[in-house]
């Protein structure tokens, strides 16, 4: 991590590239012959975050808990039910098709599943240039150029052009998505889980080359996964979500090493110990089942499952607050009843990813073709 | 391609070969005979076994059978005991008009398919979806002759824009024009079922490539609809449409039998009904071998173009 990026991160009286303001997005339950709306799904309600730019900011949680759906509704892939989406100073979050279609080569998202966000009938080095063209940025053999350019960026060579999607490997496919959110050069990139498709020894590469984008264009990342591993390698600072809010914001240091909210803390607990003979020690399992995102429980939303859940939590909605008044590095946590105490695993361990600056045509090159 | 198209032809010969054995004895098998076109009530057994003998039906169905392939390994596909010429030349008289009314139907029917297709799945759910759904269900139950009859009625009869049938006007002077307006009530008839059983798999197919994943990445990327109707969704959403192509060749041929008989439209689908009725079995052989051949070249074509359209479909 360079110096400088360091000090943008703390720095919170800098402007913020992305700000988030009680972002919901309600899916309506149909029934019926009419299709009378019965209900909403709340897979995102009231969510608020800023992101500073040069930052990346890890949004964790179980399946089905929102956090793609949030990551959508900022791109503007779906129109958020109410809440605001301030990006680089103009709300996104009601913007026409038209101004939408400016906002996007500033704002790019990588998807989650290599194999299917990529149109099988269009060769590698189309698709790339497609965007350019469509924006108007430059001439088709300009686009050309910078196809070229951005496939060796990304660790691919130009032999890929004329390829199509399903020649090849899922590593080599995410490059492709990679390498398609940046042409337009954005500045933020919504990561939805990157890597949850591919193979571990991938998962690793990709991570790195995500790090080296960073550094070398000065990217801002929202980066969405259930991955824990991943998430920790990436991040600056972590949201952790849970049944479409946010439980707990603060820096990857301190979620990791104190985590405030009981569901952090379960949530670390499940991820599983690499180091067999720490294996022994007695591990929180979390009980029942997430509750439906139709019809969430009163309070905080955790109650249902939390093992310190007491009357209050049953009746008020805790917000997120800061944790330690004195302290604002600490981050934010919405709970009645924040735990003050390290975390009971030691996450000290060697780090599942080497850091450090990776050639990214050598990584790509151990791959399979 | 080349060696594939080689060995699905070579794999096409025998069941071609199958067609023929199987026809050959079914319409042998029928009860009547081509000899009953010529004899009246007051004719004598011996005048009848007389008559058999001239037209070589006395002779065991393997050896006619055989007979029959030897001549088409010439090709030659025999007489017609009924029109008195050969064979090859009645339906090389007759095959033009079919194919005309047969690529007519197929043009008009994808022509109307296709839009209404696209424009449906973009609009699912909605009245003009309904409505269109609705009415490809009634364009697929209404039958070939019933709505051949209204369109002679309605269009013919009371209005007088197009003649009732026939290819052409009968002594007049032809032409393009002429001609066009003879196609257009019978094209109208097949292109109905062909039109309407598309359109629901344009709109099937269009909605469920509507969903995909790099439909979304499209849309990222900042294209505009259009682009993303026209260039991502249209192409992939035609690689199941074609495949149905191969299989409404039958239903067009089968469609053609009944469309040419109500028409008058002077094709092989009037020929196979006439031929039926003489019990013209050289004819019928004939009529079955092209049919067989078009259905195999119909789907030869369909599976070469899967492999244009989809660049995933590589043949070795």
């Amino acid at each position: 991590m360079t110096a400088a990026k360091i000090e943008n991160a703390t720095a919170d009286d800098r402007r913020p590239l992305l700000e988030v303001v009680d972002l919901r997005l309600h899916y309506p339950i149909k029934r019926g012959v009419i299709s009378r709306t019965v209900g909403h799904v709340k897979a995102v309600d009231g969510v608020s975050f800023s992101v500073y730019p040069g930052e990346t900011l890890g949004i964790v949680g179980e399946s089905g808990c929102g956090k793609s759906s949030a990551g959508r509704s900022i791109i503007r892939l779906e129109t958020p039910t109410s809440g605001s989406v301030i990006f680089d100073g103009d709300d996104i979050s009601r913007a026409g098709e038209r101004s939408l279609r400016r906002v996007r080569s500033e704002l790019q998202m990588v998807f989650q599943d290599p194999y299917a966000s990529l149109n099988p009938q269009l060769r590698i080095g189309d698709l790339l240039a497609e965007p350019l063209i469509a924006h108007h940025k430059c001439s088709r053999a300009e686009a050309k150029q910078r196809v070229r350019e951005i496939l060796t960026t990304v660790g691919l060579n130009d032999q890929y052009v004329n390829r199509y999607p399903h020649e090849l490997s899922g590593g080599q496919r995410q490059r492709v998505g990679i390498a398609r959110a940046l042409m337009l050069e954005p500045k933020l990139i919504v990561c939805d889980e990157p890597v949850s498709a591919l193979d571990v020894s991938i998962q690793a590469q990709v991570l790195n080359l995500l790090k080296d984008l960073q550094e070398d264009f000065g990217l801002t990342y929202i980066f969405i996964s259930h991955g824990l591993g991943a998430i920790k390698y990436i991040s600056d600072r972590i949201a952790v979500m849970y049944l479409g809010k946010i439980m707990e914001l603060a820096p990857t240091t301190e979620i990791f090493n104190r985590p405030s909210h009981p569901y952090t803390e379960l949530l670390l607990d499940a991820y599983p110990e690499p180091n067999p003979r720490l294996r022994d020690r007695e591990r929180m399992v979390i009980e029942g089942d997430v509750p439906s995102p139709a019809d969430p429980p009163s309070g905080c939303v955790f109650h249902t499952r939390c093992p310190y859940a007491q009357e209050k939590c049953r009746i008020e909605v805790p917000q997120l607050e800061s944790i330690d008044a004195a302290d604002s590095g600490r981050g934010e946590v919405a709970c009645h009843f924040p735990l003050d105490k390290p975390s009971r695993r030691s996450f000290a361990a060697p780090e599942p990813v080497p850091a450090g600056r990776h050639s990214a045509s050598a990584t790509a090159s151990g791959e399979g073709a | 391609m080349i060696p594939y198209i080689i060995r699905r032809i070579l794999i096409g010969i025998p069941v071609l070969w199958g067609v023929t054995v199987i026809n050959f004895v079914i319409i042998n098998l029928a009860p009547g005979s081509p000899a009953d076109l010529y004899l009246t009530p007051t004719s004598t057994p011996n005048q009848v076994a007389m008559m058999r003998h001239q037209l070589g039906l006395d002779q065991p169905i393997w050896v006619r059978y055989v007979k029959w392939l030897g001549q088409l390994v010439h090709g030659d596909l025999g007489y017609s005991l009924q029109n008195r010429i050969p064979v090859t030349q009645l339906l090389g008289e007759r095959i033009l008009p079919t194919l005309t009314l047969m690529g007519a139907s197929l043009v008009v029917a994808y022509a109307v398919a296709i839009p209404f297709g696209i424009f449906v799945a973009r609009r699912r759910n909605t009245a003009a979806d309904y409505g269109v759904v609705g009415l490809s269900f009634l364009g697929i139950s209404v039958p070939h002759f019933f709505l051949g009859l209204v369109m002679i009625y309605v269009f013919a009869v009371k209005l007088g824009w197009f003649p009732t049938g026939n290819i052409m006007t009968l002594g007049g002077p032809g032409g393009l024009v002429d001609r066009v307006e003879h196609l257009v009530l019978p094209t109208l008839v097949l292109a109905t079922a062909i039109s309407a059983n598309m359109v629901r798999y344009v709109r099937s197919s269009m909605i469920d490539v509507l969903g995909a994943d790099y439909i979304r990445t499209a849309r990222a990327k900042g294209l505009g609809d259009i682009m993303i109707t026209n260039k991502h969704a249209l192409r992939n959403a035609l690689t199941p449409i074609v495949t149905v192509i191969g299989v409404d060749l039958s239903v067009l041929l089968g469609g053609a039998i009944v469309t040419e008989q109500i028409f008058q439209w002077q094709g092989i689908g009037l020929l196979t009904i006439q031929a039926i009725q003489g019990r013209d079995y050289s004819v019928l052989m004939g009529i079955n071998l092209i049919a067989a051949l078009g259905v195999f070249v119909a789907n030869l074509l369909t599976d070469i173009a899967y492999g244009v359209v989809d660049p995933r479909v590589k043949y070795s």
